[in-house]
């Protein structure tokens, strides 16, 4: 999941009986799946819940990019290097749709990228753990853009119309990252030497824990989910979807050859599911607080990015005042 | 030299010049002034590696020494590298990016639109293809050459700035050599000094409408970039480049 703990700034569901008329009909059009659109009235907490979940999502999609540029200049052949930049060249385009389905809600762009800049907005805890070898970049489009898309799938059919018709997009280039992905990740297996073989192992056993955190705290923990559930922004819990993708991803680590960092990873025949060991949940809330492995470093690259180069975009409004003048002189 | 060997020296010169500046977009990854131009250096970039895979597969088959165009992409040594001196020197900040990027544009187009109408029909098909991505390049460089001299003050004078970084380098677009000549000759690529005139009118049209000074024409610097001599910024730039398949050579990715 790309927005992980996302603040409905609602402590409890209201009931129907307590709903001003506008509510109550807001709530309907919500149960019989009619598509909330940008110029239809909704609840102050549904638009600002919708803000932060997309903003988040959108801040995602760019910081996204980091861990995968550490490596787009050291990919080992050109066929790589041509894939990475392609994805690389999405996820931005990712963004930039997320940020516009953002603005349909009366959000500003540089205010919340602004939020994000100063540690106020956050962004998929995933992002925050280092790149150290190039398996990494098969096991991020594996396992990282595959929980992305178990969680993405689901927000097609999310209740604000603009959201759910960004996900449609975005699925589709998603799969076919994750693909290439398991690809290269296959071919290391398949056809690698030895430490090839090793770097493969290497990174699903870091990047395995950080992959099931992607779809936030669980059920219990999620204070936030209940009314986003209310609201179809949510249509399955985290939990459920995290056991969707562990049942889904385990064939294919089995199919690579590879092993699962879990001890406790078992099927149970009885469930019709894998049983899986406890998630480190203390990481994963220090993480989303800024003390992971490389959240300074990312968003400081971010931050630097767009004061470095604030000079390039006043030039750009500069030079179109003129010519608008010129033009109509 | 003969024209096959005189014809691999200018595929690898193509080649390596698409790779080399893809990969300085490449360093770019996450680091872009705005989220459009994120995409859009990618989407360069994405458009030079390709060409240069293109360039590289058609050199690996002429020389036929059993390397392939990885093989030639990423276990040559910057002696080898023929790839113009202008696209591998460092990114600086954006005005020295869109001003390289627009200089290596405004040559590489012209170059490509005459080897569209190569006797050699391979190569005419590769360039063919890549006129219509370098179309959109150029006119993208040229609109921020623009944007950036015409701009504010700041932005001015950083184009000021950037301009006695890169001009030297130019030297390379505008002379022709006795093999290029030679492959003009046999209707293989478009005649250099053709190439040079055109290059020469886009760039004093683009920095006259950017209010940029047009300095005087290069001289020759002692650099030659056909023999592999190369300013000190390529070592670096294919020591990161080349790291893995150098560390694994007997590795498959």
């Amino acid at each position: 999941m790309y927005a992980q703990l996302v603040e409905t700034g609602v402590k409890s569901i209201k009931p129907r009986s307590e709903m001003s008329e506008q509510e109550r009909a807001f709530q309907e059009k919500i149960d019989s799946e009619i598509k909330i659109e940008a110029k239809n009235w909704m609840p102050d907490a549904y638009r600002q819940t919708l803000i932060r979940q997309i903003s988040q999502h959108a801040h995602s999609e760019i910081v996204g990019m980091l861990p995968e540029g550490n490596w787009v200049t050291r990919a080992p052949t050109l066929k790589r290097k041509l894939q990475l930049m392609a994805k690389i060249q999405d996820e931005a385009g990712h963004g930039l749709y997320l940020y516009s389905a953002m603005e349909t809600l009366g959000a500003d762009r540089d205010e919340e990228i602004a939020k994000l800049h100063s540690g106020r907005a956050k962004y998929s805890s995933i992002f925050n753990y280092p790149t150290l070898n190039w398996a990494d970049m098969g096991a991020v489009g594996w396992l990282v853009d595959g929980a992305a898309i178990v969680n993405q799938v689901v927000l097609q059919r999310t209740s604000y119309g603009p959201y759910s018709r960004a996900m449609v997009r975005i699925c589709k280039e998603e799969s076919f990252h994750q693909r290439q992905g398991y690809e290269i990740l296959l071919t290391m297996m398949r056809e690698g030497n030895q430490a090839q073989k090793d770097m493969v192992q290497d990174a699903i056993n870091r990047l395995w824990w950080p992959a099931l955190m992607m779809f936030g705290p669980s059920d219990e923990h999620s204070p936030n989910s209940a009314q986003s559930m209310a609201w179809k922004i949510k249509r399955q819990s985290n939990d459920e979807l995290r056991q969707r993708f562990i049942d889904q991803t385990i064939p294919q680590l089995e199919l690579l050859g590879c092993t699962c960092p879990d001890p406790d990873l078992t099927w149970n025949a009885e469930r019709g599911h894998y049983d899986f060991g406890e998630i480190q949940w203390d990481e994963f809330y220090e993480v989303l607080k800024g003390n992971g492995p490389c959240n300074q470093e990312r968003v400081a690259t971010r931050r630097k990015a767009i004061e470095d180069g604030a000079w390039v975009r006043e030039a750009a409004v500069a030079h179109a005042r003129k010519k608008t003048n010129k033009n109509a002189a | 030299m003969n024209t096959r060997s005189e014809l691999i020296q200018y595929l690898l010169r193509l080649g390596d010049s698409a790779l080399v500046q893809g990969q300085r977009l490449c360093q770019w990854c996450g680091r872009a002034p705005a989220l459009e131009e994120e995409l859009a250096l990618m989407n360069v970039g994405l458009d030079l590696v390709g060409q240069a895979r293109n360039w590289l597969d058609y050199a690996a088959e002429l020389l036929d020494d059993g390397r392939d165009a990885d093989h030639l992409a990423f276990r040559r040594d910057e002696r080898a590298y023929r790839n113009l001196l202008l696209v591998e020197q460092p990114n600086g900040d954006f005005a020295v990016t869109m001003l390289k990027q627009f200089l290596y544009d405004a040559w590489h187009l012209e170059v490509l639109k005459g080897l569209a109408q190569s006797s050699d029909e391979r190569i005419a098909g590769i360039a063919a293809k890549a006129v219509k991505e370098v179309t959109y390049h150029l006119r993208r460089s040229s609109e921020w050459v623009e944007r950036l001299g015409d701009g504010t003050e700041h932005s001015h004078q950083r184009m000021l700035e950037a301009i006695p970084l890169l001009w030297r380098f130019t030297v390379e677009l505008i002379s022709g050599d006795d093999s290029e000549n030679h492959l003009h000759g046999a209707g293989i690529i478009a005649d250099p000094a053709q190439v040079a005139s055109a290059w020469q009118a886009t760039v004093t049209r683009i920095f006259a409408s950017a209010t940029l000074p047009l300095p005087p024409a290069p001289s020759h610097f002692y650099l030659d970039a056909r023999r592999g001599l190369h300013s000190e910024h390529l070592g670096i730039l294919l020591a990161e480049m080349q790291a893995l398949p150098r560390a694994y050579p007997d590795a498959t990715w």
